[in-house]
C-alpha cells in the first residue's frame, strides 16, 4: 500500500491531540495490515500478534504527541509495533534459535536458483486455490527472522527500500541484500513446487503476456 | 561486458526492482536474450514476488479490524491522551 498523505495525516493529528479522539480510527486503519504481518513475523503466532497489534495501536495512540513528523507516520507507526514485537519476544522463554539482530549479511554467499524452465509463470488468478496461498504461506514463515521481515514489508506490505529499512532499523543496503536473499530462497524453495500451477504451454510463451 | 550465469543471478532481485544502472542492465538484458536458464530464472523470481503480493496470500484474520476498533475506542474513551 503506498504511504498517505503527508500533509493528510499531520492535519489529522494535529485535530486528534485538540480533542478529536475518534479520528483515530481513521488514522491508523492504513496501518493494520503492515502492523500485523510484521508481528506475525516476529512473533510467529497469530493470537500474539493480534494482541501486540492492539498494545501497538493504542501506544501509537498515547505516545501521538510524541510524532515529530520526521519520518512517515507509518515507519514511526511500525518502529512502534517493532519495538512492541521485539519487547514481547524478550519476555519469553523460549527465544528462537535464529537471532533477530544477526547480522550474516556480510559474505555474499554463492546463490543457486533453482532452474526449472518448465516453470515460469503461475497466474494470479490460481490463488483461488486455497493450497497455493498456504504453500507461499508456510515458505515465506520458513524463511529466516531477518529475511522474512523484509520480505513481508518489502514484497508482501510493498514500502519502499527507505521505509522498510527505518521501520526494522537496518541499513538500505542490509535490505536490499536480505530481501535479494529472500527472494532467491523462495524461487529455489517454490519452483519445484509450483510446477503443477503453471499453466501447460511450452516454450517462451508467457500467461497472459 | 560480457557477464555469466552467476554475475545475472547476483543482481535479479536488484533487476527486478529497476535498481541497477543502465550498463548493467544493458549486460543483463544481453544476457538473457540467449539464456534461456536465466531468462527462466528472471520470470519464476518475479512470478515469486507477484504471487507474494497477492491480498489473498496474507489476510488479516477474520475480524481482526473489529476487535481492534473497538479495543482501541475503549482506550479513548478514557478521556486523558
Amino acid at each position: 500500500m503506498p504511504a498517505a498523505d503527508p500533509q493528510l495525516e499531520a492535519e489529522m493529528i494535529r485535530r486528534i491531540l485538540a480533542g478529536e479522539k475518534a479520528l483515530f480510527h481513521d488514522l491508523i486503519r492504513p496501518c493494520e495490515r503492515p502492523i500485523y504481518f510484521l508481528l506475525l513475523s516476529l512473533l510467529r503466532s497469530e493470537s500474539e500478534a493480534e494482541d501486540a497489534a492492539q498494545e501497538t495501536a493504542i501506544k501509537v495512540y498515547l505516545n501521538l504527541h510524541l510524532f515529530r513528523g520526521e519520518s512517515q507516520f507509518r515507519t514511526w507507526v511500525l518502529s512502534v509495533a517493532r519495538n512492541e514485537g521485539l519487547g514481547r519476544l524478550r519476555k519469553q522463554a523460549t527465544r528462537r534459535e535464529d537471532s533477530l539482530d544477526a547480522e550474516i549479511d556480510a559474505q555474499d554467499g554463492d546463490y543457486t536458483p533453482a532452474v526449472l524452465t518448465s516453470w515460469r509463470e503461475v497466474p494470479s488468478e490460481a490463488l483461488e486455490r486455497k493450497e497455493l496461498g498456504a504453500l507461499l504461506r508456510k515458505s515465506i514463515e520458513g524463511l529466516p527472522a531477518i529475511y522474512r521481515n523484509v520480505i513481508l514489508l518489502r514484497d508482501i506490505e510493498e514500502m519502499d527500500v527507505r521505509e522498510t529499512a527505518a521501520a526494522l532499523a537496518i541499513t538500505e543496503a542490509a535490505v536490499k541484500v536480505r530481501l535479494h536473499r529472500a527472494r532467491a530462497m523462495l524461487q529455489k524453495e517454490l519452483a519445484p513446487l509450483l510446477q503443477g500451477y503453471a499453466p501447460r504451454r511450452k516454450g517462451w510463451l508467457r500467461w497472459g503476456a | 561486458m560480457k557477464i555469466n550465469c552467476k554475475h545475472v543471478w547476483q543482481h535479479i532481485s536488484a533487476y527486478i526492482d529497476g535498481d541497477v544502472d543502465a550498463s548493467l542492465r544493458a549486460d543483463i538484458d544481453r544476457h538473457l536474450e540467449t539464456c534461456e536458464i536465466c531468462s527462466a530464472v528472471l520470470d519464476s523470481t518475479r512470478n515469486v514476488v507477484v504471487l507474494v503480493a497477492d491480498d489473498r496470500v496474507f489476510e488479516l484474520p477474520a475480524g481482526f479490524s473489529e476487535r481492534l476498533h473497538s479495543r482501541l475506542e475503549k482506550e479513548l474513551s478514557l478521556g486523558n491522551q
